[in-house]
Order: structure tokens, then C-alpha cells, then sequence
């Protein structure tokens, strides 16, 4: 089962239609459907166009949020090999939000680290929907060191509505674990790359995301504040959220402009749940391509590169 | 006279009479009710005198205060890019600044000042809570960013006051990209080795304390304020249960290990300057005399 955001609403209608044909065929109520399927499936791709020609902001922030899209489990069991997955801080507890570990990727040893949203209720509770705890930042940061040590790059694959707001979250350094992350992203000697999958939900995200190329998929968004909790604080009106999607500038092609991001993978048409495949070679292209860029580079020198891109973001737009 | 002076007169005096006490002069404590004296608030750096509640502070008098003498010089800073997403919510953003400007006297909410602290030289930055709520935007990052490569060109620890509510959200994602560009320059501190002391006052929450308010290389705080990643509403409104009362207030920060003290607004200076020194192996200046002392020499 497909599931269909609101907006897709004139798709969902035909490919139901077409579903329906496909099953009286099969049942032989009907004679010779191949012709009006056909005419559907056009139909329908057209529709799909139309649509996905002209998404808004908002439409794009539940594109990014669907739960057929491609997680971190699917990236790294289509492009890792050898893949290990590492668990806890070595401080307190592991944290399921997100995941990491070493691997190879096109022959070449690699740490990979992210957020894991899960894509069934039990997993979507183990990993709690992306939302990491100081854990999570911990982790990563113990990940980070490691992959230094070992001189080997770091992929960051970011999709989290932000970090967890919870008691026990603040009670152990939320706010210090997100920093020191940050902090680890912006001292390792390694190159690292950064793809925003999903959503990229400000501090739980930045934590992560603080690379030499920061990568975007075409539907992903990358923002301060959800586009709800921007509704809720500036226009007092969670029903808000549209305009506050709008305004904030969240979209992909909005951040290349800013010179934010360094790069956008194209999707298919219908967003990357319609074929998680295609989008998961492309990004491993484009992570491949953006470490071949910064291969030959001494430590100091990739440290001192991360710090410049991110010392002059926003003194020239 | 007449019936005009007779009635209307009296109420145009009252209306006068107000105006000529403004509201401001007597400050209720907001723990314990009590009317304090503005001039008394102020001469004891707006803490109240008998409940020892911390009030807000003015930036300026932050600066004002730390300082020898009160002698400071500002620092520039570079312009930044004004309003970039064009940012419009119930209100124009360039209209909030523009109240900001005005009600503060300042550019944004970052003040910067270089001077001495018992004769030595450090940057201080100030956060100004009054400027749309300490948030960090562009202008606010580029000034802390400054004064931290300041620091480090002149071999100057660097001291922070932080107050804010986090980002600024009218900045949209290049509020957030100062996080990375602020740790980015703590790195600078951290390769020349200079202090960074972090001084959290009420409150510092969201984005500001999950970057540079965080990782400093000492952390006080003012007494009872609220320090925190997400705000206490935000929480509420997840968990749906009622907060801890002192929950994310300074004492339980101390008490969960992420300030190194709780230092009242009275010892913040003397402390500081300490850590500084000590820190920077430099000695005391105090001239104080001493008895000559024989020391005995060890026998060789």
C-alpha cells in the first residue's frame, strides 16, 4: 500500500482506478484493460508532474517527512559494505535515534553516522522518531573521535524533526551534547560529508551536519524551528504552519541561494519514495564526488577549509 | 472661575501628576512583593537588596561593571546582511528591529567591549535580553565571532554574558549556521590557548546555550537562572506533565554537573578576574604589604 499526501489527492484517485482495473483483469471480470490502464498511468504521471512542478514549501516539509521515505537503514544497507553499527556514549545508555557505525563505501573505509527515524510503530519507538537525547549527540561525537584516530572520513546523514525535548533529556546536557557535537564535527582531521535525507531540524541537526559539503535531497528540508513550532511562537497560531514553512526559507533550492549548502540531489518524480533506489545511488554519487574533491588534502588543511566555509556563510549573500 | 476650572481642572493635575512619577521608580521584587527604590536596585548591580533575587541587568552596566574604571572601548563589527528571507510574520521583521534599535540603543543584541580587568586586558561580550530576546541572528553571531578573534589578537581571554532565548527565527537557517560559526571560533580561542568563560544569566536557553554558551572553559551562573536546551513551556507541552520546580535553574544545572558555580552578581567580577589570572599564570596586582619572612633554605 502507497501511502499519498493530501496534495496528491488527483494521483491517488488514478492510480487507485488503475489498481482496481489491474485486480477485475486478473479475476477475468474484465476484457482487455491494457488500453485503459495505459491511458490511466499517463493520466497519472501527468498529474504527478503537475504537482511535483510546483510544490510549496509546506508540501515539500511532508514530502521530506513521509513515511515510505528512504531512511538511514536504507542508505547504508544500499551503499555500505562491511557495515558495523557501534552502540552507546560509554557515559550512560545507547541511544537508538541515532544510529552509526564503520563501513566501506565504494572500497574505501568510512564512519557513518545519523538519525534514524524507524518505519514501523516498535522501530519508530525504539529509534523515537529521530528524536535523539545527549546520548545520541555523545555517540556521534565518540564516533567522530574514532574515525579521526583512524583517519578515516565521516558520512552524516541528517533526518530528525530535532532533538528530544524531554525532562531527563535537559537533565543530562541536552544543549551541551548538541554543542560538543557540533564541536567534534568542526575539530576532526578527516573529511566529512553531510545529506540531509529528510528534515533537518536545527540544533538536533547542526549537531551532525556541521561538514565540509553539506549535501540536500531535492525535497528535504533544513530549518532553525519546525514550521509548526515557528507558527506556534511568531503568528501565536499553530494552524500557521504554511506560512511559516514559506516564509523561513526551508527548501533546498532556497538554501543553495543562501550558499548554505553545497549541493542538491535531484529526486524522482513523486519524491524519493517512489523510487528509494534511484535516489540512494544518487546520493552515493554525490558523496563519492564530494570526498574525490577534498582527497589529497592534509588534516590541517580540511580542518581549516570546514572553518573558513562555515566563518563566511552569511557575510556575503 | 468658572464650572471648567472647578471639575475639568483636577483631572488634567492627576493626569500630569502621573507622568511625573513614572512607573519605573519603584521596582517590585518578583519573588517577594517588596518595593525597592530604583536607585538602591541600581547601586547594587539590580540585585534585591534583602531577597538577593537577581534582576535583569542592563548590558551596558555588564560592561560598565567588569571593567577598571568603568573604561572600555567597543569593538566594530562587520555589517551583516540585513533581513535576508525578507521575513514578514504578524509584523515586518525590519519593523521589530527598528523597535529593538530604538528601545535599546543598540545594532543588535551583542555588546562588545575590549579593557582591563585588574589590569589585564580581556574581551568581554555582552548578551542584551531587551533586543528581541538576546536571539542570535546574524549581526548577534558575527559579534561574538569578532570578539573572539579580537581575543585572540590580542592574547585576551574572552568572557561571555549570556542571555538569550536562542535563535533568531526571523533569520531563518542562517540563524542557525551562527551555532557552527561560533564554535568555529571558539576553536581559535581554544588553539591560542586563552580562556573562555562563559557567565549564564537568566535565561539562556535554545540555540545560544546549545553552541557557544556551552562550551566555554569555565561555566558560571547567576543565581536562579534558567538555563536550558529547550524551554520549560516547550517540555511541558511533550511530556504533559508539570516541571520539577528549580527544574533548569542554575543550582540544578551545578547540581547535574554542567556549571562549575554559582557565583552572585556581588563576587562575579572578583572571580572572573581570578580565573583569568590563574589561569593565564599571570600574577596578582594587588599591592598588598607583607611582613618580611624569613624563609629557611634548604640545606644543600
Amino acid at each position: 500500500m502507497r501511502s499519498y499526501l493530501e496534495f496528491e489527492k488527483p494521483v491517488a484517485d488514478l492510480e487507485g482506478q488503475i489498481q482496481e482495473l489491474r485486480v477485475l483483469a486478473e479475476r477475468g471480470e474484465a476484457v482487455d484493460v491494457t488500453e485503459e490502464i495505459g491511458r490511466l498511468e499517463t493520466k497519472a504521471s501527468q498529474a504527478l508532474q503537475e504537482i511535483y512542478q510546483k510544490l510549496t514549501p509546506w508540501q515539500k516539509t511532508q514530502i521530506a517527512r513521509h513515511p515510505d521515505r528512504p531512511h538511514f537503514v536504507d542508505y547504508v544497507a544500499r551503499l555500505i559494505e562491511d557495515f558495523t553499527p557501534l552502540s552507546g556514549d560509554r557515559k550512560f545508555a545507547e541511544d537508538a535515534a541515532i544510529l552509526g557505525g564503520f563501513g566501506r563505501f565504494r572500497g574505501q573505509s568510512v564512519a557513518v553516522i545519523g538519525h534514524e527515524k524507524g518505519s514501523d510503530t516498535a522501530s519508530r519507538i525504539r529509534h523515537n522518531f529521530g528524536m535523539a537525547r545527549p546520548e545520541g549527540y555523545r555517540k556521534a561525537v565518540r564516533l567522530m573521535e574514532l574515525a579521526d584516530r583512524f583517519d578515516v572520513p565521516v558520512i552524516s546523514l541528517v533526518d530528525t524533526a530535532g532533538a528530544y525535548p524531554g525532562i531527563g533529556a535537559e537533565e543530562r546536557g541536552q544543549a551541551e551534547a548538541i554543542a560538543r557535537s557540533t564541536e567534534a564535527c568542526l575539530n576532526i582531521g578527516v573529511p566529512n560529508v553531510a545529506l540531509i535525507i529528510g528534515e533537518g531540524g536545527s540544533g538536533g541537526a547542526i549537531a551532525i551536519a556541521t561538514a565540509n559539503r553539506v549535501l540536500m535531497l531535492e525535497h528535504a528540508i533544513y530549518s532553525v524551528i519546525s514550521p509548526e513550532g515557528a507558527a506556534s511562537i511568531l503568528w501565536r497560531d499553530p494552524a500557521r504552519a504554511q506560512d511559516a514553512a514559506t516564509n523561513m526559507k526551508i527548501t533546498a533550492q532556497d538554501l543553495i541561494r543562501f550558499k548554505v549548502i553545497d549541493g542538491v540531489i535531484p529526486e524522482p518524480l513523486g519524491g524519493a519514495h517512489r523510487a528509494p533506489e534511484a535516489v540512494i545511488d544518487a546520493a552515493g554519487a554525490a558523496i563519492a564526488e564530494a570526498f574525490a574533491g577534498m582527497a589529497g588534502l592534509s588534516r590541517e588543511e580540511v580542518r581549516r577549509q570546514r572553518r573558513e566555509k562555515f566563518l563566511a556563510i552569511g557575510r556575503v549573500l | 472661575m468658572n464650572w471648567l476650572t472647578n471639575v475639568v481642572r483636577p483631572k488634567i493635575k492627576s493626569l500630569l501628576a502621573k507622568r511625573e512619577t513614572p512607573d519605573n521608580l519603584w521596582i517590585k521584587c518578583p519573588e517577594t512583593g517588596e518595593m525597592v527604590f530604583h536607585r538602591d536596585l541600581e547601586a547594587n548591580q539590580f540585585v534585591i537588596p534583602s531577597s538577593g533575587y537577581h534582576m535583569r541587568m542592563p548590558a551596558r552596566r555588564r560592561l560598565e561593571v567588569l571593567f577598571d574604571g568603568a573604561r572600555y572601548e567597543t569593538i566594530a563589527v562587520p555589517p551583516s546582511p540585513v533581513d535576508p528571507l525578507k521575513f514578514r510574520d504578524e509584523r515586518r521583521y525590519t519593523d521589530r528591529l527598528k523597535d529593538a534599535k530604538a528601545k535599546t540603543g543598540n545594532e543588535d543584541a551583542v555588546l562588545l567591549g575590549i579593557g582591563q580587568l585588574d589590569d589585564m586586558t580581556v574581551v568581554a561580550a555582552v548578551q542584551d535580553f531587551d533586543f528581541m530576546g538576546g536571539s542570535l541572528g546574524m549581526a548577534a553571531g558575527e559579534a561574538i565571532v569578532t570578539g573572539m578573534l579580537a581575543a585572540v589578537e590580542r592574547r585576551a581571554p574572552f568572557i561571555l554574558f549570556a542571555a538569550s532565548g536562542g535563535a533568531r527565527m526571523q533569520e531563518g537557517i542562517l540563524s542557525l549556521m551562527q551555532m557552527p560559526r561560533t564554535t568555529a571560533a571558539i576553536q581559535a580561542l581554544r588553539e591560542a590557548r586563552l580562556p573562555y568563560l562563559v557567565v549564564l544569566t537568566n535565561p539562556t536557553t535554545g540555540g545560544v546555550t546549545a553552541s557557544y554558551a556551552m562550551l566555554g572553559d569555565v561555566h558560571l551562573a547567576e543565581p536562579g537562572a534558567l538555563i536550558g536546551f529547550a524551554g520549560p513551556r516547550v517540555i511541558e507541552q511533550t511530556i504533559r506533565e508539570k516541571l520539577p520546580d528549580g527544574f533548569q535553574r542554575s543550582e540544578y544545572l551545578l547540581e547535574h554537573g554542567m556549571v562549575d558555580m554559582v557565583v552572585q552578581r556581588q563576587d562575579l567580577r572578583a572571580t572572573l578576574s581570578r580565573l583569568c589570572h590563574v589561569l593565564t599564570k599571570t600574577p596578582k596586582v594587588e599591592v598588598v604589604e607583607l611582613e618580611p619572612v624569613e624563609v629557611e633554605q634548604p640545606a644543600a
